[in-house]
């Protein structure tokens, strides 16, 4: 390794190109909309690794960054979508040797009975070895109401292979924040040993209704101009209703206007059907809602 | 004398960054890798004992190496084997099997003449360290 002539100097950007992370990047940007400073956070860790990669060129010492993190936001923000591009990245950037996302809830690291869970969460972090592994609604691991939970058991296991192989997997525990706060509390070193911690905030009507167009493009379908309009009223009413969840929200809203939309071409049965019919959502597709009511 | 049976059981012993390289190539072709243990060197001796499950769905070396760490831990003064097992249909059976562990020292085989009716004479081997009970051969 020594032996390697060390580059008098180096082009970080020829370094970028040739790690292939940039792509993986301008996906992240093109395919999400809103999350500016979580984007920014991924920007700055990419960043980090690359230029500690280059460090590692000129012979200088670059320890391994200890990137465990925690995604905390909202029901519908997207942090599984931003997991599984994380592990994309990571591996673009040789921080994880294999690059694939194992994601598990507190069903697959808890076990049933006394002896259960050490096997259980040993196996899973096996399978995530090489990789990331992310744990959604990662509070459910503890429970303070009953102190005989075998959640406990599972977190300890965690923290040791956290802290002791940290260059063989990345861990992102997930959850809405408001319960993580409280779990972090209660496991503070859980906490210090999470480095980046990510929040994702709320989208505006904005972002939702590019969000919107984003899913009805990749589905096929199109609104029409009394579509658009009516989704613009529609987006304020909805997240001011209780369960609001985001983009998922605007998932099932699109998915009721499809129903509509297939029932309303199937009342007019003798009609010649084109193309455009098929792919065009009305507004009174969208104005049938509950939400308008 | 030294046991050989499996693969590269005629080279120096692996290691670990020898055998966390063969793992990988198991895991890329989709085997399941297995790790086995015994105190009874026989050839004949085929069934050894399972350390836990086979481990499907691995994508990295490392978990396996974890697993050997621990099987060494208790049963470092035995013989391990580590196989790939291929699941696909046709072959369902294992593709590669060798020893990543042995005894610090391999007592050998003894030849035992057994005087068969009339003047027929058999033959059988066994090995020294079965004349101790199991778990204090080695």
């Amino acid at each position: 390794m020594n032996d390697a002539p060390t580059p008098a100097k180096v082009n970080l950007a020829e370094e970028f190109d040739r790690s292939g992370v940039g792509p993986v990047l301008k996906q992240l940007d093109d395919e999400l909309i809103g999350l500016a400073p979580v984007k920014q956070r991924i920007r700055e860790i990419a960043a980090l690794l690359l230029v500690d990669n280059v460090r590692r060129k000129f012979g200088l010492i670059s320890e391994a960054p200890t990137l465990h993190m925690s995604f905390t936001g909202n029901p519908g923000t997207g942090k599984t979508t931003v997991a599984q591009r994380m592990s994309e990245i990571l591996h673009k950037l040789g921080y994880v040797r294999r690059g694939h996302l194992v994601s598990v809830t507190r069903d697959d690291l808890v076990g049933q009975y006394i002896g259960h869970t050490a096997p259980k969460t040993k196996e899973i972090l096996k399978k995530a070895m090489g990789g990331v592994l992310f744990i959604d609604e990662a509070y459910y691991l503890y429970r303070p109401e009953n102190e005989r939970d075998y959640g406990q058991e599972a977190i300890e296991i965690l923290l040791q292979v956290m802290e002791n192989q940290r260059d063989d997997l990345v861990v992102i525990l997930a959850g809405y924040s408001d319960r993580m706060n409280t779990f972090f509390k209660s496991n503070p070193g859980l906490s210090s040993r999470i480095a980046h911690h990510i929040d994702f905030p709320d989208y505006s009507a904005e972002e939702l209704e590019l969000i919107a167009q984003t899913m009805l493009q990749q589905m096929q379908y199109r609104l029409s101009e009394s579509a658009v309009l009516a989704l613009r009223e529609y987006i304020p009413l909805r997240m001011m209703q209780p369960h609001f969840a985001n983009a998922r929200s605007i998932r099932n809203a699109l998915d009721r206007a499809r129903l509509r939309q297939a029932n309303r071409l199937f009342a007019q049965k003798n009609h010649q059907l084109s193309r455009q019919d098929l792919m065009t959502i009305e507004g009174d597709d969208l104005r049938v809602s509950r939400v308008f009511a | 004398m030294r046991v050989t049976q499996g693969c590269f059981s005629f080279l120096p012993d692996l290691t670990d960054d020898q055998i966390l390289t063969q793992v990988q190539y198991c895991l890329e072709k989709d085997w399941a890798v297995n790790l086995e243990y015994t105190d009874d060197p026989h050839p004949r001796n085929t069934y050894w004992e399972m350390w836990g499950l086979p481990m499907f769905d691995l994508k990295d070396a490392k978990g396996v190496l974890i697993e050997l760490a621990k099987c060494r831990q208790l049963h470092g003064d035995k013989y391990i084997r580590l196989s790939g097992f291929d699941s696909s249909h046709g072959c369902e059976s294992i593709r590669i099997s060798f020893i990543v562990n042995r005894p610090a020292h391999e007592d050998g085989f003894r030849l035992e003449r057994v005087e068969a009716r009339g003047r027929e004479q058999r033959y059988a081997t066994r090995a020294y360290s079965l004349d101790r009970p199991e778990g204090k051969r080695y």
